[in-house]
This record gives C-alpha cells, sequence and structure tokens, in this order.
C-alpha cells in the first residue's frame, strides 16, 4: 500500500504503541497503517458519512463529526499525537482548530499544501488567476480551501501561539526536499509540533 | 391478547433468583428465546441481539402469532451482516413482555397470571436476566452485542454493567437516558391503556374482555414517533382513503378514517392488540422511561464505561427524532472521555426511527464491518 508522501512520513515518525487521532481521516488509509505496521490505537474524525462508513466497515475505530466543533469533546493530552493532514486550510479558524489539537494530542502533526510554492506563484503573477494546480485542483469558486497558507504564515503562527517545531518536512512532486528555500520550492509540508 | 397462550419457542428456567434494581426479587425466571446458527467449540462466535419494545425472540424466524418474517430477517441470516454461517445469533423475550418470558401475562407460582402484581422492572433488569440466561448457555463472552433502539439501551446497559461480557458493542438508533419528551409519549400510550374500561385494573385476563381499544391508541401514537414527517407525507401526503365500495374517498364530514394516514394507523394499532399484551407495554415503556445510565453510575456517563476493553460503534438515523443524533453524540462524548475505542456515524435514511429495521444498505455495511 503506497501512502501520499506527508502521511508516509508521519506514519514513519509516529512511536510504536501509540495513542493516535487522525482529524479527518478519510477513509482510514494512514490509521489502517499505522495500526497494521506500528501496533497504534487509532481514532479517527471526520466529516464525510460515507468515509466514515468506509472505515467502520474495515475495522477502524472513526466519528463522525466536524473538527471546528466537536474536538472540543475530547480529553486534554487524551492521545500521544494528534494528526492533521491537508485539512488546516479548511478549517473555520485554523489557529483554533490548531490549539485544540496540541490540546489533546502531547505531539501534534500538521501538513498542508504551501501556497507560495512557485507554480502558485507564477499563476497569480502572469495569469491573475487563482491557482488551480495537481495538489490544488479545485477552482476558487468550489474549493474547501478557505484558508490559504505559506509556510512562512505558518511559521509566523507558530510564533505567536508559542508552539514548538520538532521537525519539518518539505515535498515538491512527492519527493522529500531540503528546508532551504522552502516558502518558495515546497508544495506541501509536514510539521510536528509540541507545546 | 387477552389471554395467555403456550407458544412454539425454546424456553428455560434460570436457576437463580432474579435480584431487581425495585429490591424486589424474581423467582423462578423463565425466558424464552430463539437461537441461529452454531456454537463453536470454544464457544467465543456468539451474538447477542435484545430486542426492541414490541419485538421478541423471532429474530430470524417465523412469528409464531402473526406468520410475518422474522422481524431482523433482512440483517440476520446465512450470509447476512451478522451472518449465521459464522456467529451463533441469540435473541430472548426480555422479561416483562408477553411472548413466552415471565411477565405480567405470564403465571405466578398460585398458577393465576401475574398481572399488576408483577414487579416494576428496568432496562438493566432486562440485562440481568440475559446475562443469567447466557451463563446458562455455558457463554462467558459474547463477540459482540447488537441492539437498536430500546435493544441499544440493553446493549449500552450490559457494555455498562457487565463489561467483560462483550467484546463489541453496537448501539443503534437508542439513547442513554430517555427524554422528556421520550417520556411523555409513553405516558400518552400508558394513559390510554388504563383509561379503557377492560383495562380492569390489569385483571383483565380470562375476563374475555382485554384493553384492545387502549392498547390501539398507545400503538398508533407511538407509531407516528418511529416514522418521520417527510416519511409520512411521502407515504400518505392528505390523499383519502377509497370508500369499502371501491369508490375514491373525500371528505365524508364524519369521523370514519377518511385520510389515508388514519387508516393506516387504526390497522397498525389494531393488529398489535393481536399479538401484544397491553400489561407488558406498560411495564416495558416503565422501564425505558426509568433509563438513564448516567445516573446509574452517579450521574456522569462516562463512567458508565469506565475501564471498559469493548469496541464500540454507535449509529443514528438523520431523520430520527424520537432518539435523534444529538443523544448518539452525547453518548459518543462518553466514550470518548473514558478512552473507549469508539465509532460513530450519522446515516442519511428517510424512514425514521424505524430506519433500524429498514432497508439502509449503508447501516448493513456498518454492521458487517464493525462485527469482522
Amino acid at each position: 500500500m503506497s501512502l501520499r508522501p506527508d502521511l508516509a512520513v508521519i506514519a514513519r515518525h509516529v512511536a510504536p504503541n501509540t495513542r493516535v487521532l487522525d482529524v479527518g481521516c478519510g477513509e482510514g488509509e494512514l490509521m489502517a497503517e499505522l495500526q497494521a505496521s506500528r501496533q497504534v490505537d487509532a481514532r479517527g474524525l471526520e466529516l464525510d458519512p460515507v468515509a466514515v462508513e468506509r472505515c467502520v466497515a474495515r475495522g477502524l475505530s472513526a466519528v463522525q463529526g466536524n473538527a471546528d466543533r466537536d474536538l472540543a469533546d475530547y480529553p486534554d493530552k487524551a492521545f500521544d499525537y494528534a494528526i492533521l493532514s491537508q485539512t488546516l486550510q479548511t478549517a473555520r479558524r485554523p489557529d483554533v482548530l490548531l490549539d485544540e489539537l496540541l490540546r489533546i494530542g502531547a505531539s501534534t502533526f500538521v501538513s498542508f499544501p504551501n501556497f507560495a510554492y512557485w507554480r502558485n506563484r507564477l499563476a497569480l503573477l502572469w495569469r491573475g488567476r487563482m491557482p488551480v494546480t495537481r495538489n490544488l485542483p479545485v477552482s476558487w469558486y468550489e474549493t474547501e480551501n478557505i484558508h490559504h497558507l505559506t509556510v512562512g504564515d505558518f511559521d509566523e503562527l507558530l510564533a505567536r501561539l508559542q508552539v514548538t517545531t520538532e521537525r519539518r518536512w518539505f515535498f515538491a512532486n512527492d519527493r522529500e526536499i531540503a528546508p532551504a528555500g522552502a516558502n518558495w520550492r515546497a508544495e506541501h509540508a509536514v510539521y510536528l509540533l509540541r507545546r | 391478547m387477552a389471554t395467555p397462550r403456550p407458544l412454539p419457542t425454546t424456553s428455560l428456567q434460570l436457576p437463580d433468583p432474579l435480584p431487581l434494581d425495585s429490591g424486589q426479587v424474581l423467582d423462578g425466571v423463565t425466558m424464552a428465546y430463539e437461537t441461529y446458527g452454531t456454537l463453536a467449540s470454544d464457544r467465543r462466535n456468539a451474538i447477542l441481539v435484545p430486542h426492541a419494545l414490541t419485538g421478541d425472540q423471532h429474530l430470524a424466524s417465523e412469528h409464531p402469532i402473526t406468520g410475518k418474517p422474522g422481524w431482523w430477517v433482512r440483517m440476520v441470516g446465512p450470509g447476512k451482516p451478522i451472518d449465521t454461517d459464522r456467529f451463533f445469533v441469540i435473541c430472548a423475550n426480555v422479561i416483562g413482555s408477553c411472548m413466552g418470558s415471565s411477565g405480567p401475562a405470564a403465571l405466578d407460582s398460585d398458577g393465576r397470571p401475574w398481572a399488576m402484581r408483577f414487579p416494576v422492572i428496568t432496562i438493566r433488569d432486562m440485562v440481568r436476566a440475559q446475562v443469567a440466561l447466557l451463563d446458562v448457555l455455558g457463554i462467558e463472552r459474547l463477540h459482540a452485542v447488537v441492539g437498536g433502539s430500546m435493544g441499544g439501551m440493553q446493549t449500552l446497559s450490559l457494555a455498562a454493567n457487565f463489561p467483560d461480557r462483550a467484546d463489541r458493542v453496537l448501539a443503534i438508533a437508542t439513547t442513554a437516558r430517555h427524554s422528556a419528551q421520550n417520556i411523555a409519549f409513553h405516558e400518552v400510550g400508558r394513559q390510554a391503556i388504563m383509561a379503557d374500561p377492560n383495562w380492569q385494573a390489569g385483571d383483565y385476563y380470562g375476563t374475555g374482555a382485554a384493553p384492545d381499544k387502549g392498547l390501539s391508541v398507545a400503538r398508533m401514537a407511538a407509531h407516528i414517533t418511529y416514522l418521520s414527517e417527510a416519511g409520512l407525507t411521502g407515504k400518505f401526503g392528505r390523499r383519502f382513503q377509497d370508500r369499502p365500495d371501491g369508490t375514491a374517498g373525500g371528505r365524508s364530514f364524519g369521523f370514519d378514517a377518511d385520510f389515508q394516514v388514519e387508516s393506516y394507523l387504526r390497522h397498525q394499532g389494531l393488529a398489535f392488540t393481536d399479538r401484544f399484551d397491553a400489561n407488558s407495554y406498560l411495564y416495558i415503556t416503565r422501564a425505558m422511561d426509568y433509563f438513564d445510565l448516567a445516573e446509574e453510575h452517579g450521574g456522569r456517563l462516562a463512567d458508565a464505561f469506565a475501564g471498559t476493553r469493548a469496541r464500540f460503534c454507535v449509529v443514528s438515523f438523520d431523520t430520527d427524532w424520537l432518539y435523534p443524533t444529538s443523544e448518539s453524540r452525547s453518548l459518543v462524548q462518553a466514550l470518548n472521555a473514558a478512552a473507549a475505542p469508539v465509532s460513530f456515524v450519522e446515516l442519511s435514511a428517510p424512514y425514521g426511527h424505524d430506519s433500524f429495521l429498514l432497508d439502509v444498505p449503508a447501516l448493513d455495511r456498518v454492521v458487517k464491518g464493525f462485527l469482522e
């Protein structure tokens, strides 16, 4: 089974035999991998009832709910890791969501598409249009991404929220790249955070 | 159902007296039950399916009175989501009911029907009786307990009070406590029964007169709560019932069943009296109204599930206004707070509370997947 590169990097860095909450777990690809290869006790939260049904049908634990609203129900530090992959930019209040994740998880993985990736910049600069790319395939009027952000924006938010960055990974063309110039060069980013 | 009658079913007498929440003790409890499939040699493939308010043990086999197929035959059987080729499925008539287990219509040791001398029971008492039945059957640990509606309450009660007895807990279209609205609807039903002169303070057995009118009204009121507004509109709208002579119906300017929905409800009410005992209806609705799992565990629902090692799955339906999704969400919240592995999904189905009994393929997939 081949996971998306950001999920693969998360899967490799979750310690075995831990408790994980995957927020926006989709059909449970990451949870299944974590359970199978790292004996992790994985739980998911997912908005789409059909995706939740698929999770349950494959024997995973997933709760249908809304990350903006339902994370409040989870106790402090209930999990070793909270994971939010490619979902931050869809949150109503990404800063509040990040706060919640850091409260629930001892550590938190966040992955997001970097809007300042050079192809996006070119689309705006040359064509004057919101970019539609392989990673941002949906037009501005129907995308779920309501809070586009860049690597630079995220670093600023982390500083303001006094969050410690344990580690960062950057990707372009599905390959990990060096962090130098990531705000230009990275298509998406994965952060491991702690407070 | 005026007179108790012998019914074709398996039954046994529990070896020990059953202590009840009321403080009373019930001796010589009879449990009528049906099983489907074969118990594995290690006795680890058993699934208990507690039934709903007016359900019975005829889960996947023909009902002996109505001749209709079992109430969950679409879910339970060979190759079905609860696969009787793999699992040994047990369904027992709850105590207080009238299909062979001890209840107000059954005979007390003096040879007369219990009637209102039968002790008031709770959901937990029903579960105690089922666990005692499992003991007799030699089933220490269930592969799963699966229930909808009042069956879901028993499912949750079993998980909370007998945490070592089930590995998986699947609660469908249910709640951890009866709301004021739930109690209110039940009270309408009970008052309808007790207002029927044939009720005779419960001593109608053998008198040739039973409170069928009252029971029928109780069923009609309850039946509305099992359906959705959209479902009723879709099925009946404001359509008129054809006249008995076959001509198109209309306003009769009288009080016959002009509307199809009236005719349907009257039929539902009447048919119900053929197979159900009015006193049982009083006892079971009372047990449901008393149900409050948090209250049983010091007022905090999460404490009801503290230390559980079972996996949970909670399912609600978007058109169920009897036990709405918000009730399931509080339950899931409590299970999360108790760090229990829990899944939850709200399924979309047009049939209201009754969706758990009807054709909802997504429910089949969830049940099948969860039992793996």
